[in-house]
């Protein structure tokens, strides 16, 4: 669903973003989806279905994942977010994203984002995590492609790398 | 080849450091200056005529541009196979999701709004919604009798076989819908300039089908329409023909306006508009001989294709000639037959017809099987088709392909057997039934008979300035590795580091036309032409003496730049040539149906609840025989996702027509498999080597696509005794069958029975 914010004022906000300050204006019901693609050209989160059961549009907010096509962006007022834009530093890739790339995790690469930033909540809040756990962890990020056991062979390597590091 | 081959490794996927980082650019990431955002105003009735459109009040409509079929320059239709399928409907509407009207402001957050403010009234005409009510004809919704196109395949003598049948075996079996659910919905950008015409960038399979579209609604020449493919976030076969209509809309609203325009369908309107696999119903009737031979048969396989022409004959026909599954039959006479539906047009995913005919097969031999009083197992190996016998439509089987031994290694890595004989036992007691169930199958790789020969498929490949090389084809990267399974071919070819070769984005100002991006077929055909393509470059440079035989890829680099200094753009051209021992009759529907099949056994484990009666796969193995697998991680990840589509199709994917339009057209409400729905999937792979495709690989994108349906229903049938012979099988279902415990015994011709 589209909220319109065409009849309320638009408000100040402010927030981090990948570690960023940003300040802007937006409609306090505007989409945290919709601000972060639109005007901070934060392109990488994906909207895949309005209505947060698909998990493409999920960032980190506080540490928790959250689907932004749900999130009102006052809502985010404050707080510290990470979208996949936040993982690499430079041209060094975040292990888990090392891991999807070698394991096969993407394929149309549309749910990658979402996927990759539910892997490292999961990882963040569980470091020893077991493939079932895996699987439980992200079943709320929908994948069409790879039938999901190349992601979760790569959340299992990402946890591996992470072990031995 | 050698120990350096390049194909057969898993080299990193080409565009997938920007996958995982977020970089890549789908279609609703680009922005373009002064964009406006379009949105589509959709019939909502099934069947009628326009009479009059009114522009409710509380809305600016002066901001708005508005498209109506009036203003369109070229053909009102989306040309395709026919051109029956209106781009905007003009005085009457054929399905609930028909579009009439267009509007386009540049704030996309008041469309929603104008949308709902245009009203429509219609003289309602009767439609129809079933393949039945649409075969019965009291009603005319198509043509002349409703029916888009029928096929006739016959082989031997099938009204001589029933008198010498022991038995006589009959089923019907239906399958539902099914959408693609592609995780990006469709999206299309246009700009128009009147010097330079009309570019398109979107979320699409085949540039050149809406480049022909472009053409004809826009009376545009070739050199005028431009289409771009963008990241594509899977297709499934969803992104075949539809995306046409979506450039052409934009396509209008772009040459009105003067702006460039955006449409991004939301999930809801994608859903419910775009096109979902074709409902199916199939009917077998087939004579076997006591030792469990088949004789013959007679086959009826009926798709619905909705309210438009579209791909119908193609997927009919696909569904038709493997229909017969991967069998000898003596004798056999398939009739296929598309009728049209007061739904949205139903059109490609992965599988295109097979799905449907082999669910119907494979479940029609675990019927034969127990009529005749064999095990599901011994009826298949008695049935394989042979080296050196024939296909339904007589296509000589030349590949030396043991389907015996494929099921032998099938049952040892399920170990079935073991597990057959432990739920045996074990199901006597609990609150839960568990079961083994098996499908044998085939698929086809390329386009049917003559299809190949028609699409005459160019690729190129360029030595580029800079020493490195590129592939220019039209075929599309939508998850499934185009990019680099080419890359891979092409530097296998020039032996050449995997790294060194690039791939063009399909733009039609730029590639050619190396054909439509399905059917299996890229590795396969495309690939071959890439291999050839790519040794015309080295050829070229050798014979111009920049290159001797043996070479580093140094010196590689140094030829090419110094060919491109001396002669300018430097590009190898390959066309589909067709093998000179191939022949197929369109009129008879008889010969080389397909350049090769790849060939299958699938093992599903299930267990039923007898509490919640749903199902859950425990366990999948999916074993293959595909030729050479030029990367084994991405052909794995093909295989896999596959299955896991057609666990969603046999278990849980269930559209919900009301009057030709869905009623669960969200995520919430139609259910595809999660993480944790699916059981490990194991994946195999035979290789025998295939002589056409390039280094020996054949198709592999829609095989597993075609097996789990029947493997599971078989498995479920195994754990409770029951027939179930639709498609999904949801708990309500299976509720229902074990409350009236159908038996199988009245689709068993009495008097032949034992």
């Amino acid at each position: 669903m589209t909220v319109s914010g065409a009849s309320c004022a638009k408000a100040e906000i402010s927030f981090t973003v990948n570690g960023k300050a940003k300040t802007l204006c937006a409609y306090p019901m505007e989409r945290l989806l919709d601000v972060l693609r639109q005007q901070l050209q934060l392109t990488g989160t994906k909207e895949g279905c309005g209505e947060g059961e698909c998990g493409s549009c999920a960032v980190l907010m506080d540490g928790m994942l959250v689907n932004s096509c749900l999130v009102p962006v006052f809502q985010a007022e404050g707080s510290s977010l990470v979208t996949i834009e936040g993982l690499a530093s430079g041209e060094t890739l975040h292990l888990v994203q090392e891991a999807f790339l070698e394991c096969g995790g993407a394929q149309c690469g549309i749910c990658t984002p979402g996927m990759i930033l539910a892997a490292c909540h999961l990882l963040n809040g569980k470091p020893e995590t077991t493939m079932d756990e895996i699987r439980e962890g992200l079943s709320g990020n929908l994948c069409r492609c790879t039938g999901y056991s190349q992601i979760v062979e790569a959340v299992a390597e990402a946890v591996r790398r992470r072990m031995t590091v | 080849m050698n120990s350096n081959s390049i194909v057969g490794r898993a080299v990193p996927r080409k565009e997938g450091r920007d996958k995982v980082t977020g970089k890549s650019q789908y279609v609703d990431d680009l922005v373009l200056p002064n964009m406006l955002f379009g949105a589509t105003v959709r019939s909502q009735i099934p069947r009628g005529r326009i009479r009059n459109i009114t522009f409710g009040s509380g809305i600016d409509w002066d901001e708005f541009v508005i498209v109506s079929a009036k203003d369109i320059p070229g053909k009102n239709c989306i040309a395709l196979i026919g051109d029956d399928q209106p781009c905007l409907a003009n005085e009457v509407v054929n399905h609930p999701e028909e579009p009439v009207l267009l509007l386009a402001h540049p704030d996309r957050h008041l469309l929603p709004k104008a949308v709902e403010a245009v009203s429509i009234e219609y003289d309602p005409l009767p439609a129809v919604f079933t393949i039945e009510d649409s075969e019965r004809g009291s009603d005319i919704v198509w043509g002349e009798d409703n029916i888009f196109k029928t096929y006739l395949i016959e082989k031997g003598d099938v009204d001589g076989v029933w008198d010498k049948a022991d038995h006589i075996v009959e089923g019907e079996y239906t399958t539902g819908a099914q959408e693609q659910l592609y995780i990006e919905n469709n999206g299309m950008i246009a700009a128009f300039d009147a010097a330079e015409g009309i570019t398109v960038w979107g979320s699409l399979q085949c540039p050149y089908y809406i480049h022909k579209a472009l053409m004809t609604l826009c009376a545009l020449p070739a050199e005028k329409v431009r289409v771009v493919q963008m990241e594509t976030g899977g297709a499934f076969g969803g992104k075949e023909e539809y995306p046409s209509m979506i450039a052409a809309h934009t396509a209008l609203l772009a040459i009105k306006s003067g702006n460039p325009v955006k449409i991004i369908y939301d999930r809801m309107e994608d859903m419910a508009a775009t096109t979902k696999r074709h409902p199916s119903r199939t009917r077998h009737r087939t004579a076997i001989s006591k030792d469990g031979k088949i004789l013959g048969g007679e086959i009826d396989f009926t798709i619905d294709g909705g309210a438009y022409l579209t791909l119908s004959p193609v997927v009919l026909s696909r569904g038709a000639i493997h229909a017969g599954g991967p069998y000898y039959w003596p004798s056999v006479r398939i009739h296929a037959t598309a009728v049209a539906t007061n739904a949205p047009p139903h059109g490609a995913f992965r599988g295109f017809g097979a799905p449907q005919s082999l669910f119907a097969m494979e479940r029609h031999m675990d019927r034969i099987a127990r009529a005749v009083g064999l095990s599901p197992v011994e009826i298949r190996r008695r049935n394989f088709l042979q080296p050196g016998q024939s296909t339904t439509t007589e296509q000589v089987v030349r590949e030396p392909i043991d389907l015996g031994k494929l099921l032998d290694r099938a049952l040892e890595v399920s170990d079935y057997h073991a597990k057959k004989q432990g739920f045996a036992k074990g199901n006597q007691v609990g609150a839960t039934r568990k079961g083994m169930g098996i499908a044998a199958f085939l698929h086809g790789a390329g386009f049917t008979g003559s299809g190949e020969r028609y699409l005459s498929s160019v690729v190129g490949v360029e030595g580029c300035a800079d020493g490195t090389v590129r592939v220019l084809v039209s075929s599309t990267e939508f998850g499934q590795g185009t990019k680099t399974v080419l890359s891979q071919i092409a530097a296998e070819a020039l032996g050449l580091p995997y790294e060194n070769v690039g791939m063009a984005q399909p733009d039609t100002l730029e590639v050619p036309n190396s054909g439509p991006t399905v059917a299996s077929r890229t590795v396969m055909v495309v690939g071959k032409l890439v291999q050839s393509a790519a040794l015309g470059i080295r050829q070229t440079l050798i014979s111009s003496n920049l290159l001797s035989d043996t070479y580093t890829a140094g010196e590689f680099r140094v030829a090419c730049e110094n060919y491109v200094a001396a002669h300018g753009e430097f590009r190898s051209w390959s066309r589909y040539e067709a093998p000179s021992d191939i022949f197929w009759d369109d009129q008879k529907y008889r010969g080389e149906a397909y350049a090769a099949f790849a060939w299958a056994v699938y093992i599903a484990e299930v267990t039923v609840d007898l509490t919640t009666y749903s199902v859950s796969v425990d366990d999948f193995v999916a074993l293959q025989e595909v030729g050479k697998v030029l990367h084994p991680l991405l052909a794995r990840g093909q295989i896999i996702g596959g299955v896991a589509q057609a666990i969603g199709f046999s278990l849980y994917e269930k559209v919900v027509w009301q009057n030709g339009r869905m009623q669960n057209s969200q995520m919430t409400n139609y259910i595809i498999p999660t993480s944790s729905d699916l059981p490990p999937i194991r994946v195999h792979f035979e290789e025998l080597g295939n002589v056409y495709g390039a280094y020996g690989a054949k198709g592999i994108g829609e095989l597993p696509m075609d097996g789990p349906a029947p493997a599971i229903v078989n498995a479920v049938q195994d754990a409770l005794g029951v027939y179930f012979n639709s498609i999904p099988l949801l708990p309500e279902d299976i509720m229902d069958g074990l409350s009236s415990s159908s038996q199988d015994n009245d689709v068993v011709s009495a008097g032949r029975v034992q």
